[in-house]
């Protein structure tokens, strides 16, 4: 069975001073099979959410993609035209964004919103539009549906509006989803629902989803792989018992160890010394070393990937136990 | 909604109200209405006999009274120059002048909107620096100089359009228009258009402002994820934004458009209300100058008002009973 | 309360002054400003050495002659003099004219623009300030002013008042106080809430000193740029109405007046009499406003980098 999805050795570059290409993504390479849910993990600035704007052809102005491939379904999506990408996009790969307030029009009803995305790939009459907006709606639970077309965004919650935009997502049962930490800005309760919700309709529809995020915990529940992202990388990729369990790359581990658990009570939480460098004082070769305290003289040197395409981890020095 | 809106009738009433005893007070007490209204031929007993008459030898307070009773009834007195009602002069003339203002607002969006949006749309072509260096322009030229040039080059040495009074005119409604003759549109053009040139800078630039407010927004980006045609997101998702605040200055201008047509008036010969009030104050035809300020005062008040119900049609956050 | 005590609690509480070199250094970084300055140099030296510089006194009646009137720019003078601007009906010089005017029309714009901002920034900041009753009545005003275009007003102040020099000053401050007020009160309302003013408030540092040294000092960098706009505008809303006729002396025409006395002759052809002040008038608003423009950039605290 081929993937989905590939993505092959990806570079987004956003320029930085005297025209040296700053990447926000940096040659990374995953991939994803139909009905899979991958965890994209990563602290702000790791290049996650670029990494998914870049699969939808999304990437804002000045940056843009410098190589790579992105196979879907087999064809490759960093060169394809405008047209191409545009039919693609809401069909058959749609995203669902962070913060639910800022992510629907102020000044367009629901309904609206809702049917120019249907419009936009199918030619359907207004009423028929209409019709599958309410069904859009009610699916996402979302009580009267009917009523609530003629809404604007300013009357729903926050957790309500993202339930539209999940609704407006799944309106073309789309093969894959992309969630940009769709439920860091709402409330924990309300979360919690939407994650179980939005769980239970893309495994419904079969759709594939890659879930963007900072949050371990989440993933743990919710993936079948993951993919921890460093500095613009993968610094390690895999089925995500395999890789919560027996971490290989010192970063993934720091990211664990720093989550509480029932394990780790009473005791000191472990957190990774230093913060993130910005793009541009990025370190050469591993990433990672400037905070890595098993970093020798060979980091200085840029890690392959060790492993194969759907395991693999980016360190030198990796660790072969399973955590504790 | 019905409580606010009566709430802001109650304001605009009472501003006309104050503004009606500042102008009557700046005509009759820093002004000397005796040396204003009477003939300084009269002889004394003949003065005394024009005071009475008047009311003038009335305590203030009931000449303000009598004053306002009669700009209940539209009575502002008789012009001296013209020995007639003084508001009937001054709407005779209103025609000359709307046509006048609603051409040049007309102008100005025509011109002003798409050249905004296209600046906005792409802010790093040179294309739009032109169109941005050409606003500064707009702004810094001093209209009744720039119409002086229109005078010069398109009426005196290339001899194409006329530069005086309004030509032939036709019926319509009761008044008489020039833009319903092909002569009159040719003396309508240059006035016009010297009119427009503020207003279609400062659309042009708000216009701009808005577009690269609005296009850096999580919903634009949406709903290119929904895969959108760019002529949808740029025609519903940023115009309907933008005309928020394109509406307010449309509106608010509309009135400022009418307070400079005085310049313009005076520049091409165009029989407007802005020509008769610079004629009035310079002959001093008190009731004239009184009925016009009423007129003004009333009518940016009234804009306003229009103004706040606009908006609240246009953007549903803002409602008249919120805060907002 | 203890003066020392006072100084101490402000100097550690206040913001650090702003470093005025780089500024200066970053302002001349855009060739738009270099030009603008350039210009505004010009425009105030042949304001200003007038007297020195002008071939003839447009004032002294004597030194016309009726002669050289509605001679082209380039002519020469009955007594062999070149007019390089041309003459107009009256014989006079248009250069030495534009020169002389340009007296009349700074005067009246920067002087107007100045006490306007005295005024509005004094009303705004105490209304910031004070708060309260007299906050809400004056901003009300502020908006009920600001709801008027300018030359609305103006024509207003001069239906009332008449004609004149003066009461064309007047009618500019009436028109433009608003503007000031509105930009004095938002700046200091922000300043307000922060803490430094809470802890001078706590010290019984007294009113107007929390004014003068605290609010002030942090409305100045708006008010400065809208001031420089405001002469700009100034300038041309007096040209405007002195063309109405509403304006200046006839004794000491300013270039709007210039320009007005030219429009008779415009229709003949003789377009030098109206042309050259107004493109005088054109390069002083411009340069004005280039001026103007960097100096927002320079000053706006979230463009410092």
């Amino acid at each position: 069975m081929t993937a989905l999805l590939e993505v092959r050795d990806l570079i987004t570059e956003f320029p930085g001073e005297n025209n040296a290409g700053l990447r926000a993504v940096d040659e990374v390479s995953f991939q994803l099979a139909r009905g899979e849910v991958l965890g994209l993990v990563g602290e702000s600035g790791s290049g996650k959410s670029v990494t998914g704007f870049s699969i939808m052809g999304l990437v804002d102005w000045p940056g843009r993609i410098a190589g790579g491939q992105i196979l879907f379904d087999g064809k490759d999506l960093a060169g394809a035209d405008e047209e191409t990408r545009r039919s693609l996009r809401g069909r058959r790969i749609a995203m669902v964004f962070q913060d639910p307030m800022m992510t629907l029009n102020p000044v367009l009803r629901i309904g609206t919103q809702i049917t120019e995305a249907l419009h936009a790939h199918t030619h359907i009459s207004g009423t028929e539009a209409r019709a599958r907006a309410r069904d859009a709606l009610g699916l996402v639970g979302i009580p009267s549906p009917e009523e609530r077309l003629d809404a604007y965004p300013h009357e729903f919650s926050g957790g309500m509006r993202q339930r539209v935009a999940i609704a407006i997502a799944l309106l073309h049962q789309p093969d894959l989803i992309i969630a940009d930490e769709p439920t860091t800005a709402l409330d924990v309760t309300i979360q919690a629902q939407i994650i179980s919700e939005f769980q239970k309709l893309t495994e419904q529809q079969g759709t594939a989803v890659i879930w963007i995020t900072h949050d371990l915990a989440i993933v743990s529940g919710l993936a079948d792989r993951i993919a921890v992202m460093y500095g613009g990388r993968i610094v390690e990729s895999g089925g995500i018992q395999e890789v919560l369990e027996a971490p290989r790359h010192p970063y993934t581990r720091g990211l664990i160890r720093s989550v509480p658990s029932e394990n780790s009570r009473g005791s000191r939480l472990a957190q990774i010394p230093g913060v993130t460098p910005s793009l541009a004082r990025m370190p050469s070769g591993c990433a990672f070393r400037t905070r890595c305290n098993r970093s020798t003289e060979a980091c200085a040197t840029r890690p392959g990937q060790f492993g194969d395409a759907l395991a693999y981890h980016r360190c030198f020095h990796p660790y072969e136990e399973a955590l504790a | 909604m019905t409580t606010s809106l009566i709430r802001r009738l109650i304001q605009a009433g009472f501003v006309i109200f104050a503004m009606t005893l500042i102008v009557f007070l700046g005509v009759n007490v820093i002004g000397n209405p005796v040396d204003i209204l009477i003939n300084p031929d009269l002889n004394q007993a003949e003065r005394l006999k024009v005071i009475e008459s008047l009311g003038l030898d009335r305590p203030i307070w009931q000449q303000y009274l009598s004053f306002l009773h009669g700009l209940t009834q539209g009575d502002f007195g008789d012009s001296f120059v013209y020995s007639r009602p003084a508001l009937d002069v001054i709407l005779e003339r209103l025609p000359a002048t709307l046509e006048l203002a609603l051409c040049a607002m007309l102008i100005a969006i025509v011109i002003g909107l798409p050249l905004g949006l296209y600046a906005g749309l792409h802010p790093n072509r040179l294309s739009s620096r032109v169109i941005m260096t050409g606003s500064i322009l707009g702004f810094s030229l001093p209209t009744f100089w720039v119409g002086l040039m229109f005078i010069l080059l398109f009426a005196v040495q290339l001899g194409w359009l006329p530069s005086n009074g309004r030509g032939e005119t036709a019926e319509l409604f009761g008044a008489r228009w020039s833009f319903l003759t092909t002569d009159g549109l040719l003396h309508l053009f240059l006035p016009a258009l010297n009119l427009a040139l503020f207003k279609t800078s400062l659309i042009l630039r708000l216009t701009r402002a808005g577009v690269q407010e609005v296009v850096s927004q999580e919903y634009v980006k949406f709903a290119r994820a929904k895969g959108l045609r760019e002529n949808r997101i740029i025609l519903v998702h940023i115009l309907k934004n933008l005309m928020i605040p394109v509406v307010t200055i449309i509106g608010l201008e509309f009135g400022s458009l009418i307070a400079f047509s005085v310049v313009t008036e005076s520049i091409f010969g165009w029989p407007g209300m802005g020509k008769l009030i610079i004629d009035s104050i310079n002959l001093l035809d008190r009731p004239v100058i009184v009925a016009y300020l009423m007129m003004m005062v009333v009518l940016f008040v009234s804009l306003n008002f229009i103004i706040d119900l606009c908006y609240t049609l246009l953007d549903p956050r803002v409602r008249l009973d919120g805060k907002g | 309360m203890d003066p020392k005590l006072a100084t101490v609690a402000e100097t550690i509480t206040a913001p650090p002054p702003r470093r005025i070199w780089p500024a200066i250094r970053r302002f001349f970084a855009a060739p738009a400003a270099l030009i603008g300055a350039i210009g505004l140099i010009v425009v105030l030296g042949a304001a200003i050495f007038a007297p020195l510089l002008s071939p003839q006194d447009p004032y002294d009646l004597m030194q016309l002659d009726i002669m050289d009137s509605r001679l082209p720019p380039g002519s020469e003078s009955f007594a062999g003099v070149p007019y390089l601007l041309g003459t107009d009906g009256q014989g006079r010089d248009i250069l030495s004219g534009i020169m002389y005017g340009l007296r009349t029309s700074l005067i009246v714009g920067i002087a107007s623009a100045f006490a306007a901002a005295l005024i509005g920034t004094t009303l705004g900041l105490m209304a910031a300030y004070l708060g309260g009753r007299i906050e809400s009545f004056l901003m009300r005003l502020v908006d009920l002013q600001l709801s008027f275009p300018t030359i609305l007003m103006a024509l207003m102040v001069l239906a009332i008042l008449g004609n004149g020099v003066t009461n064309v000053v007047l009618a500019i401050i009436i028109a433009e106080w608003a503007t000031y007020a509105r930009t004095a009160r938002g700046t200091a309302l922000v300043e307000r809430e922060k803490e430094y003013i809470e802890a001078a408030r706590c010290l019984r540092i007294p009113g107007y000193r929390v004014l003068l040294r605290h609010l002030l000092p942090n409305c100045l960098a708006p008010i400065i740029v809208i001031a420089t706009m405001q002469v700009a505008r100034a300038i041309g809303l007096e040209a405007t109405l002195s063309f109405l006729g509403l304006g200046a002396s006839v004794t000491q025409p300013s270039l709007g007046m210039l320009i007005a006395n030219g429009y008779q002759y415009l229709l003949s052809g003789l377009y030098w009499i109206s042309f050259f002040p107004g493109i005088a008038l054109l390069i002083t608003i411009v340069s004005i406003n280039l001026v103007g423009d960097r100096l927002r950039d320079v000053l706006n605290p979230r463009n410092a980098r």
